[in-house]
């Protein structure tokens, strides 16, 4: 996009103008599908949505270690704890790449943790739901990281680069852990009475916080038709959920396992799945904090963050004073060599 | 990361398992690296930094891969990791110590990582039977030392703060680190008496440029040092395994 570099556009002597020549020039690249990279020109608003969608997925992918975490411990085979372990980790992983696209807007990680940690900003709300037995781990890999991926796939397009970039690279691992969970989940359906019974009792109860992750329908969805026209996002909440719903099914059936909704069926006219109403009310209320685990997630969060405090003071202060001493060393050694 | 490689193998590689091997030997190294990276895993969600979410969760898998190909020489993995009494488990008492602060853990990291290194170091350059493993966990404990290290420096040349607790934990888990040069029957062509020697030199190193000391005092608990190996451990270690084991012993022959 150096055709609206603010460089080139003063350059043409745009004047008073500038700022809506500017930005037309800006919606016209965008709608022309070209990449907006840091250096370019935004509008305010723009650079604004991205930090808060960017924020919040990072914020997601570190609070979304936690309902894993808790099982690693206690995974039932060494195979499967290392595969807990290596996905938990991958999450971290995200969590630092997200952190790195959004430091390209102009702002720190640090400032970022500190929203996540007064409630300023969010993370997705499916993470304050509890994982009560271990078939939840499977339950997470399959229903919430394929809803995730859903959702996800279509940011590779995204306008802004880096945020684009990075998540080329996430949809690859998350398709990976979908795999990981639709296997686990597999192993318990085809296993022990009690363990198909798990399998059952997590998939009736991920399902539903699963098709609430796509967000409010499209009539209710604050931030969609700006997003949209700024090729932050591509398709429509209702559109990713019925994508998500029609390749949930077969899946569920593979499985041999059922989704816990009686109206759910194929529509031959609409080619797609119909399914029942979605209890928005729980959806509302685990946003404003009622959920299960919100407190509990929150207070973890900043909990190692407080009680990391002296480690990252270490760390800088250790830094600081080698930094001081490499440059009190460079200083001698240009005044010997006559610098 | 190490991390993918323990996900898409499904079990031990063949040609790390040799007939020769002496089965409570390879129990002995591989409940080091099994129980240690049982600690680290409970770390996941709780680090000071995210990139230490990453750093200790590559230590735990390492050692979880390490610790698979050793049990699996001594039998059935998860028969081993989950059926076990805490009377069978021989590894160090230095392992199972709970995490602590961040100092602790990375006090132990010193002194355990240190120790592993030069062991397997010495293992992989002979022609024993844990020679094949120990050549691809010298790389991993290559790495684990280095993040040791670097975290030791960082502590104990930090804050004040940072420095004090560093010198709590050295001093605390010291008296655990004698029964890392007991010699293990099984384990041969180890010189444990210059394997120590070495450990102290180049822990000791460490130490001296993050301006601390070697922590004096007996390093053998109130146990003999060497009690770990035999099946004596500290309390805390009945919870790990009980948090550990609970789930596969609830369900007796599943698969999972």
């Amino acid at each position: 996009m150096v055709a609206v570099t603010p460089e080139t556009g003063q350059d043409s002597g745009l004047g008073a103008d500038l700022g809506a020549q500017l930005a037309a020039a800006f919606d016209a690249a965008v709608a022309a599908e070209e990449r907006v990279e840091p250096r370019d020109w935004m509008p305010e608003a723009y650079r604004a949505s991205l930090v808060r969608q960017m924020a919040q997925h990072a914020h997601s992918e570190i609070i979304g270690m936690q309902p894993e975490a808790n099982w690693i411990t206690r995974a039932p085979s060494l195979r499967r704890k290392a595969i807990l372990m290596a996905k938990v980790q991958d999450e971290a992983g995200h969590g630092l790449y997200l952190y790195s696209a959004a430091e390209t807007l102009g702002t720190s990680r640090d400032e970022l943790l500190d929203k996540l940690h007064s409630g300023k900003q969010k993370y997705s709300s499916i993470f304050n739901y509890p994982t009560l037995t271990w078939a939840d781990v499977g339950a997470i890999g399959w229903l919430v990281d394929g809803a995730a991926i859903t959702n996800q796939v279509p940011i590779c397009r995204c306008s802004y680069g880096p945020y684009a970039r990075a998540m080329v690279r996430i949809c690859k691992e998350e398709s990976f852990h979908q795999r990981q969970g639709f296997e686990l989940l597999m192993a318990l359906s085809k296993g022990t009475e009690a363990q198909h019974a798990m399998a059952q009792d997590a998939v009736n109860r991920w399902w539903w916080p699963s098709l609430m992750m796509f967000g409010p329908p499209d009539d209710e969805s604050a931030h969609s038709a700006q997003s949209m026209a700024w090729r932050i996002k591509r398709h429509s909440n209702d559109e990713l959920r019925q994508r998500f719903v029609d390749i949930a099914v077969p899946q569920a059936e593979a499985l041999g396992l059922t989704l816990p909704d009686p109206d759910l069926k194929w529509n031959e006219e609409r080619g797609h799945h119909d399914f029942g109403a979605i209890d928005w009310a729980e959806f509302w209320d685990v946003l404003k904090g009622n959920g299960p685990c919100n407190e509990q997630r929150i207070g973890q969060r900043r909990r190692a963050h407080e009680e990391g405090a002296w480690v990252r003071e270490a760390a800088a202060a250790y830094a600081e004073k080698h930094s001081a001493h490499h440059a009190a060393q460079n200083a001698a050694t240009n005044e010997e060599a006559g610098v | 990361m190490t991390g993918t490689d323990a996900v898409q193998s499904d079990g031990v590689q063949s040609d790390d398992v040799r007939p020769d091997v002496i089965p409570s030997a390879a129990l002995t190294l591989g409940d080091d690296a099994l129980i240690l990276s049982h600690r680290l895993g409970e770390w996941a969600g709780h680090a000071p930094v995210l990139e230490e979410e990453v750093a200790l969760a590559n230590i735990a898998l390492d050692l979880l891969g390490q610790a698979r190909v050793l049990l699996s020489m001594a039998g059935d993995e998860d028969e081993l990791a989950f059926l076990r009494e805490e009377r069978s488990f021989r590894n160090l008492q230095l392992v199972e110590q709970p995490n602590g602060d961040f100092a602790h853990t990375i006090a132990r990291q010193l002194y355990f990582s240190f120790h592993q290194h030069e062991l397997y170091a010495e293992l992989a350059a002979g022609d024993g039977p844990f020679a094949p493993l120990a050549a691809k966990a010298v790389k991993e404990t290559a790495y684990h030392r280095d993040h040791a290290e670097q975290w030791t420096l960082r502590l104990g040349d930090g804050t004040p703060e940072s420095r004090a607790r560093m010198r709590a934990a050295l001093d605390a888990l010291w008296k655990y680190t004698g029964e890392m040069f007991q010699p293990v029957d099984g384990v041969d062509g180890v010189d444990w008496a210059a394997l120590e020697d070495r450990w102290l030199a180049a822990v000791g190193a460490v130490l001296e440029r993050a301006g601390l000391t070697l922590p004096e005092g007996p390093r053998s608990g109130a146990w003999a040092a060497g009690a770990g190996r035999q099946g004596l451990h500290t309390e805390s270690f009945g919870r790990l395994l009980a948090e550990m084991q609970h789930l596969h012993r609830s369900h007796p022959g599943a698969s999972w």
